[in-house]
């Protein structure tokens, strides 16, 4: 798969596979197409060359970096947006978020509005968001970048269990080589734009120190 | 403290304004003291109230008419960029258009009742509203469309839960310059014919008291105007609040 901007080659002859159930981190240095790639994945935009297979609008969910909540609903009609936009009833969106939100470390906040909300508060409610939208695949764009590293940690370890409750493919860029060790069985590093692979292997046969070494070329 | 400074500053600039019109002898007809116009306010209350009433409704007509067909052509451009491009020039450039020059056309079109009063404070209220909703539709981070996309919105959804409700801040921001304007723009309308507004007050140019007194009663309404719009404010969108 091949995609640029203006000419700009930003992607040059990625070929990525993830399996259904999977988690992937897509590691690679500042500018090198990782949220590109997202894009494509998403369905967003067409890639200029080469095909993706079951991604897409249909598919996938996005989360973005910044937890993008509205100011104007509470973190329990935050999370229940998708529900809504499906066509449930706000009261009935509540209910079937509830459950979940509660499971996942958020009781006792849901009429709270983001604004009284933490930092790591708030990724907790943009994740149920993305994973009420009941698509199969998860892409999270650097989910954690925008947090001190001791919330960090602390949300890396509740992905975990959160996707362990609830499994779903998923693809992650991030440029924290330990969340990317952490979280996912698969890590691809991406070379400086455009980006290329350099590096696709299970995550059991890598450390830090490889893939930093990929990273630096 | 600091919420009260300008009853300080007010009364310090009263007191300067009085002194020194008695100080120097300043003659009524060139500059009223505030005790004289304080005078004329009592003096003349029963028909400052009447005439006050009849500009108000004026104010309040106008002003609620440019909210409603504002902020609806602010949604209708903003849905249909090519009316917004096409618009867009024509609409500031009306804003040149001094509202003392139309409102004489209008008393002829319209008569000497309220509809003209009312037609020009809407025309001078309009455009801050348009203006303003427009910008807050325009001002919605992209990156929500994106979001919002892959979860699977319809174009329809995204304009009703993130657009929409992003534009009231811009509304109400509109609606306040509006406030202050209406005032000023319901006394133009009043210059040009009828209605026995506050308008009926300023007109003689000898009784200085009387004007000043019209205007005070004028500036109360205005300001009175402005903070319901921003109590409205506060209470429609907590959420907004310190953003």
């Amino acid at each position: 798969m091949r995609h640029g901007y203006a000419g700009l080659p930003v992607l040059d002859g990625v070929d990525l596979q993830v399996e259904a159930g999977g988690r992937l981190a897509v590691v690679g240095p500042s500018g090198c197409g990782k949220s590109t790639l997202l894009t494509l994945l998403a369905g967003l935009e067409q890639p200029d060359a080469g095909t993706i297979e079951g991604a897409g609008l249909k598919r996938c969910a996005l989360m973005p970096q910044r937890d993008l909540l509205l100011p104007w609903r509470s973190a329990l009609d935050n999370a229940g947006l998708a529900l809504e936009l499906a066509g449930a009833a706000r009261g009935e969106a509540r209910t079937q978020a509830l459950p979940l939100f509660e499971r996942f470390g958020l009781e006792g906040f849901t009429d709270t509005p983001p604004r009284k909300l933490s930092g790591g508060m708030r990724q907790r409610v943009a994740f149920l968001r993305t994973l009420l939208a009941g698509k199969p695949v998860l892409l999270l764009d650097e989910p954690f970048g925008a947090l001190d590293a001791i919330t960090r940690e602390e949300l890396q370890e509740w992905l975990t269990g959160a996707l362990d409750a609830e499994p779903r493919t998923v693809v992650l860029v991030t440029h924290d080589i330990h969340e990317a060790l952490r979280l996912c069985s698969r890590i691809v590093v991406l070379s400086p734009r455009p980006g290329r692979v350099v590096l696709d292997a299970p995550s059991a046969e890598l450390d830090h120190d490889r893939v930093m070494e990929a990273l630096r070329g | 403290m600091r919420r009260f400074a300008w009853v300080l500053v007010l009364a310090v600039l009263l007191a300067a304004w009085e002194a020194y019109v008695q100080l120097r002898g300043v003659p009524e007809y060139l500059l009223p003291a505030p005790s004289q116009i304080a005078q004329a306010l009592w003096d003349d209350r029963s028909t400052l109230a009447s005439q006050a009433l009849v500009t108000l409704k004026e104010m309040l007509l106008g002003f609620a008419a440019a909210v409603i067909i504002g902020f609806a052509a602010a949604v209708l451009l903003h849905l249909v960029p090519w009316l917004r491009a096409a618009v867009q020039p024509i609409l500031i450039a009306s804003q040149s258009v001094p509202v003392v020059a139309i409102a004489p056309i209008l008393v002829i079109y319209l008569g000497f009742g309220l509809a003209p009063k009312v037609l020009i404070v809407a025309l001078v209220c309009f455009f801050p509203i348009t203006v303003n909703t427009l910008d807050g539709l325009e001002r919605v981070d992209p990156e929500y469309r994106r979001m919002l996309r892959t979860l699977d919105a319809t174009r329809w959804q995204v304009f009703r839960r993130v657009e929409l409700p992003w534009s009231l801040p811009g509304l109400f921001a509109g609606a306040r310059i509006a406030a202050s304007y209406s005032a000023v723009a319901a006394v133009f309308a009043e210059y040009a014919g009828g209605q026995s507004g506050l308008v009926d007050s300023m007109r003689d140019g000898f009784d200085t008291p009387l004007v000043g007194a019209a205007i005070v009663v004028l500036a109360l309404m205005s300001l009175a105007l402005y903070g319901a719009v921003t109590v409205a404010e506060r209470l429609a969108l907590p959420w907004a609040r310190g953003r």
